[in-house]
């Protein structure tokens, strides 16, 4: 028997999911807290015990493969030209990264925002700005600055070619560790950020994770592969995409509900349906992901209860009185491992997983205007058309553990007040039942056919 | 190579004198950045900010063409594109009407030059040579 062992170490939760290679099948799962202020391991070896428990005959571990999300994650800055343009396709290439994206800075990097930058607390800093053979002069100007404020961190420059040979003048004495690649946007509305992932993922591996306190992990775990929230994104488009005679599932949406942040994954085109509608702005990724830091069932309640009003929160939870709001938000983010004791506090947590999934979604999705013109109305789309997506995965502890997750989403999709959202129109809906979705996109990178054949049966 | 955009502006979707536009300029030797029909002001400034264009090309066939070209010139110079050549061609003006006139009005508008329907399109690219010193 040759046990492969899969370990996300997530922000709440070291999850361990053990898989026979030969039989082909999932042999348990089990979790414990994350212990980063200590030791990471000390969390890791009392999930390893409960699934030795649970499976005394399991074998002998023969690999051991792991992603993370601890300690914060990686938390990325994204700076461009244009806002809708090279800071957008940076932003992009950090988000399919797996990154937190909070701070994104467009045109000339002025003394506040470098003040912002240094008190962030980011790991890396992807810089962009220019179409190749474009604009150079603000590109060369943020390098400068950067430069300058000896941030202490690395900087990936994906931007104008024209600017490489200037950069790595400015950068190359000031001591910054810096990489140079592949512009995101080489021309106009054109996404290019496999480079820039690429990088992103390296100095995650090499440097983050040890600045973090995960790297001691990797004494019993073997290397650390990726972000937590790029391995569900190749999770998903395996899942999508299929393996050689193995058939996937077609386009796609994961929904991920966690308690810092709700992520969502499509794998799709979201090319416009129909003639009369033209595409706008800069191209989409076939896989995209967008993160919502403001939207998550413990750490982020509060933020997620501030975007709405008791009145719309009222459409969410039918009791809201809102001193009673004000403490059940409290009791979850002041005890972030805190689970519903109580139907109340049950219906509560339902309420705020439908926002969580209604405003990520609102966010994920493209959109359509209609423009009048003398050959009649056209329309404008924006973001991609997600109308015709096939399945709609949910995952993320709140929706594998409730009862009525799969209606959750389904009453997500059928929100009519916002018409002009191209959201899922009649998708099949499955969830995560053993949280298996991040571990399955680690074990893609050595046996993508068997991930994807238990993804194919486990995800119901 | 000098770049410069070209599109075709406000809501209007005449793409064949567009794509034509797009070839000859680039027989020309100057590199084309389309940014197609249907487009903003802002479609065309984003697009030459990030390019670093030296001119842009705005087509308008359907008679709305002054009202879309409206504080075009002053969107420029509020993204820093003072020095962005501007020109405009095509039916731009409601009906018919004087040339010698709406080429004033759209001169006073900010805009380098102003061609009329059915110009010849060399005559145009050996203006924008000139003006971009290119001959």
């Amino acid at each position: 028997m040759s046990v492969h062992l899969l370990v996300d170490f997530g922000s709440t939760y070291t999850k361990l999911t053990a898989v026979d290679i030969e039989a082909e099948t999932i042999i348990g799962t089990a979790r414990a807290m994350t212990t980063v202020k200590t030791d990471v391991l000390e969390g890791f070896n009392v999930a390893l015990s409960k699934l030795e428990n649970a499976h005394p005959d399991m074998g002998d571990i023969t690999a051991i493969s792991a992603c993370s999300s601890a300690a914060g994650g990686l938390k990325m800055a994204a700076i461009g030209l244009v806002e809708e343009l090279t800071a957008e396709a940076a932003k992009r290439a950090c988000l399919g990264a797996g990154a937190l994206v909070n701070h994104v800075y467009s045109h000339h990097l002025s003394k506040k925002e470098i003040k912002a930058l240094k008190n962030a607390q980011i790991d890396i800093i992807l810089l962009a700005g220019g179409t190749d053979g474009g604009n150079t002069e603000c590109i060369l100007h943020n390098a400068k600055k950067l430069s300058e404020a000896d941030l202490g961190i690395p900087i990936i420059v994906a931007g104008n070619k024209d600017a490489a040979d200037e950069i790595e003048d400015i950068l190359s004495g000031s001591g910054t560790e810096y990489y140079i690649v592949d512009n995101v946007m080489p021309k106009l509305k054109k996404l290019s950020v496999k480079a820039a992932k690429d990088v992103i993922r390296q100095i995650f591996i090499t440097k983050i994770i040890e600045a973090k306190g995960i790297k001691k992990a990797e004494e019993k775990t073997g290397e650390i592969i990726m972000p937590t929230p790029e391995s569900v994104l190749m999770a998903a488009e395996l899942l999508a995409k299929g393996y050689e005679d193995e058939e996937g599932y077609g386009e796609l949406m994961v929904i991920d509900v966690g308690g810092a942040t709700t992520d969502v994954h499509t794998i799709g085109e979201g090319y416009p349906k129909r003639a009369e509608v033209i595409l706008k702005g800069l191209q989409e990724p076939f896989a995209k992901r967008t993160v919502e830091g403001d939207l998550g069932m413990r750490y982020s309640a509060n933020a997620l209860v501030s975007l709405v009003s008791p009145y719309e929160f009222k459409q969410y939870y039918k009791d809201a009185d809102e001193d009673k709001i004000q403490a059940s938000v409290k009791k979850r983010s002041d005890h972030v491992e805190y689970l519903p004791d109580s139907e109340e506090e049950e219906a509560f947590d339902e309420a705020l997983a439908r926002i969580c999934c209604d405003f990520s979604m609102s966010r994920h999705v493209g959109t359509v205007e209609v423009v009048y013109t003398p050959l009649g109305n056209m329309y404008y789309q924006t973001g991609k058309d997600l109308t015709e997506i096939k399945y709609v995965i949910g995952t993320g502890g709140v929706l594998i553990n409730h009862k009525d997750a799969k209606k959750i989403l389904e009453e997500v999709n059928k929100k009519s007040n916002k018409k002009l959202e191209l959201r899922p129109q009649a998708p099949t809906f499955l969830i995560d039942e053993m949280y298996i979705l991040a571990a399955m996109g680690i074990l893609s990178q050595k046996h993508p056919k068997l991930a994807l054949k238990l993804m194919k049966r486990h995800l119901k | 190579m000098a770049t410069v955009v070209i599109g075709v502006i406000g809501a209007d979707v005449h793409a064949v004198g567009n794509k034509i536009i797009e070839h000859v300029l680039n027989e020309h030797g100057f590199n084309v950045v389309n940014v197609g029909v249907l487009s903003s002001q802002e479609d065309f400034i984003n697009a030459a900010i990030e390019t670093d264009a030296k001119a842009i090309l705005v087509s308008s066939l359907y008679g709305h063409g002054e009202m879309d070209c409206k504080f075009m010139k002053e969107n420029c110079v509020e993204a820093g594109l003072n020095h962005v050549k501007l020109y405009v061609g095509g039916n731009i003006v409601v009906g018919k009407q004087d040339f010698t006139a709406v080429e004033e009005r759209f001169k006073k508008m900010g805009f380098d030059r102003v061609y009329p329907p059915g110009v010849n399109i060399e005559d145009a690219i050996e203006d924008l040579k000139t003006d971009l010193n290119l001959s």
